[in-house]
């Protein structure tokens, strides 16, 4: 923070306390998230080397005591709809090649372990980073010989939600030593403190300068990425990673990057890295 | 008297005297001058009744979005980004309070994450349907800044 800035926040927060004003009670909630009394996730964690932050904190400890019980029980969570349906789409065959995603990778909860939470990983022959939409269609096309996905589409989300929520506990973890993966860390870096739209700000402005306040009536988490896809409440659906940077972006008054663009995907990378050590929690629940 | 109490009646004069002549300064025209704009952008004075609606408006100032102010109490969400607005004027003149609006980058700092209401100093990307155009009008400027001059408590 400039000079000037810290020396005003610091006078207002002066200002502030001796009007004795009654702020909201911001900061992350201090509880547990355990999933159905036997699953402990990471939701809090030190930051690795090189984190502007101290503390890694996911958007759950953020939302209220209503919806941090949904996420906690997954027969209220209403993500696992999701799951249950990519898991019918995982067995169901389709394309010219006769082939389901079991076909080739049999059992899920074998072969996907983990996976999701090591996304996006490096493509040598697209030369770029592919998150798990973008594996998913590269896999429909090569080996299923099946249209990609359209993004969103209502199987490309539950498929993504099944195969992310199959790593449920495990902590993120990039590897940044593969191909370009580091480049692509340091463009999404760029996109997170660049400025964007009449609104002038940047991602960091909201989740790095004052997470733990409400803006209106929402309450800024860190951004972070552990729980996508998500279930919002406010949609009643599942949520893309792609469409919430998108929505995010707009809220800027900005126009928003085409979903899996250069741009997207190096932020995705970025603020992947950002979440290093919270456990997955797809799907996760949030306002 | 406040100072800013004589300057709403020097404006009041100025504009009966010279209301044709009256000029809106253009976004980039706007000089800042140790953190202040001294003359009204329209050459009018502003309305504070009108003003209110214009911070609450979430289309318009939405300024509830990350200040608190218990003038407007029967609003629901008040923000906490910001400090609150309760006594404002107290703090600061009419014409910092212009200048804060206007942009507040050139107030607060580069680093402020409060949005400039009257400039052209935006981000990149701007939305096709905000490109040239400023968050508020000169005229809502000096609406806001009125009814700020209202909020007291000394
Ligand atoms: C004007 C403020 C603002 C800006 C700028 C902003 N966001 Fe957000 N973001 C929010 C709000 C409000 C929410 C919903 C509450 C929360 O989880 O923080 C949110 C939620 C998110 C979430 C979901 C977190 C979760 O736990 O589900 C992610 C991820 C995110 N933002 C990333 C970004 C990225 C990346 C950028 C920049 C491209 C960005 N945001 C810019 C306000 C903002
Ligand atoms: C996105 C957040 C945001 C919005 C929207 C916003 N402000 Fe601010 N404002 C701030 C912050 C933060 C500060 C404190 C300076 C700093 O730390 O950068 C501030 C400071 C101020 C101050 C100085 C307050 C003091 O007590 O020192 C005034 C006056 C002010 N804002 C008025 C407004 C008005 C009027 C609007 C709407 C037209 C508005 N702000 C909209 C974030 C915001």
């Amino acid at each position: 923070m400039a000079e000037t800035t810290i020396k005003y926040t610091m006078m207002a927060g002066i200002f502030a306390t001796s009007l004795g004003g009654a702020a909201w009670a911001g900061g992350p909630a201090d509880d547990k998230l355990v999933i159905d009394d036997e699953l402990e996730i990471t939701t809090r964690v030190k930051a690795p080397e090189g984190h502007p932050l101290d503390e890694v904190i996911s958007g759950w400890h953020y939302r209220t005591d209503e919806t941090r019980a949904l996420e906690a029980d997954s027969f209220q969570n209403p993500g696992m709809l999701y799951v249950e349906r990519g898991e019918e789409i995982w067995n169901t065959v389709e394309g010219d090649a006769g082939k389901s995603c079991a076909s080739c990778h049999g059992d899920a909860s074998e072969s996907m372990k983990g996976l999701g939470a090591a996304y996006p990983k490096w493509d040598e022959k697209a030369g770029r980073p592919l998150n798990i939409e973008l594996q998913i269609n590269k896999c429909r096309e090569d080996n299923m010989q099946a249209e990609p996905y359209k993004f969103d589409a209502a199987d490309q989300k539950s498929l993504t939600t099944f195969i992310k929520h199959q790593s449920l506990g495990m902590p993120v973890r990039l590897d940044l030593s593969q191909g370009d993966m580091q480049a692509w860390w340091d463009k999404g870096k760029e996109v997170y403190y660049r400025r964007t739209g009449q609104l002038n700000m940047a991602c960091a402005n909201c989740h790095e300068d004052y997470n733990g306040n409400y803006i209106r009536a929402d309450h800024l988490s860190q951004g972070n990425v552990n729980g996508f896809p998500t279930y919002r409440l406010k949609q009643s659906a599942m949520v893309s990673l792609h469409n919430r940077f998108r929505g995010c972006i707009r809220d800027t008054r900005a126009e928003f990057p085409a979903a899996f663009s250069d741009e997207l995907m190096a932020l995705e990378v970025y603020v992947t890295w950002r979440a290093t050590g919270l456990s997955v929690e797809t799907p996760a629940v949030r306002q | 008297m406040t100072k800013g109490v004589l300057y709403s009646l020097a404006i009041a004069t100025m504009a009966l005297g010279g209301a044709a002549t009256a000029e809106t300064v253009a976004p980039e025209k706007v000089e800042i001058v140790d953190m202040e704009v001294t003359a009204s952008l329209t050459g009018l004075p502003g309305d504070a009744t009108v003003g209110r609606e214009t911070f609450a408006d979430r289309k318009k100032g939405n300024c509830l979005a990350c200040h608190a102010n218990a003038d407007l109490a029967d609003q629901l969400f008040h923000g906490e980004v910001g400090p609150e607005l309760n006594g404002v004027a107290d703090r600061w003149s009419a014409e910092q309070l212009r200048a804060i609006m206007v942009d507040s980058k050139q107030v607060f700092g580069e680093q402020t994450i409060m949005p400039g209401f009257y400039t052209m100093n935006v981000g990149v990307n701007v939305a096709e349907k905000h490109q040239g155009t400023t968050i508020l009008s000169a005229q809502d400027v000096e609406d806001v800044v009125a009814y700020l001059m209202t909020l007291k408590e000394n």
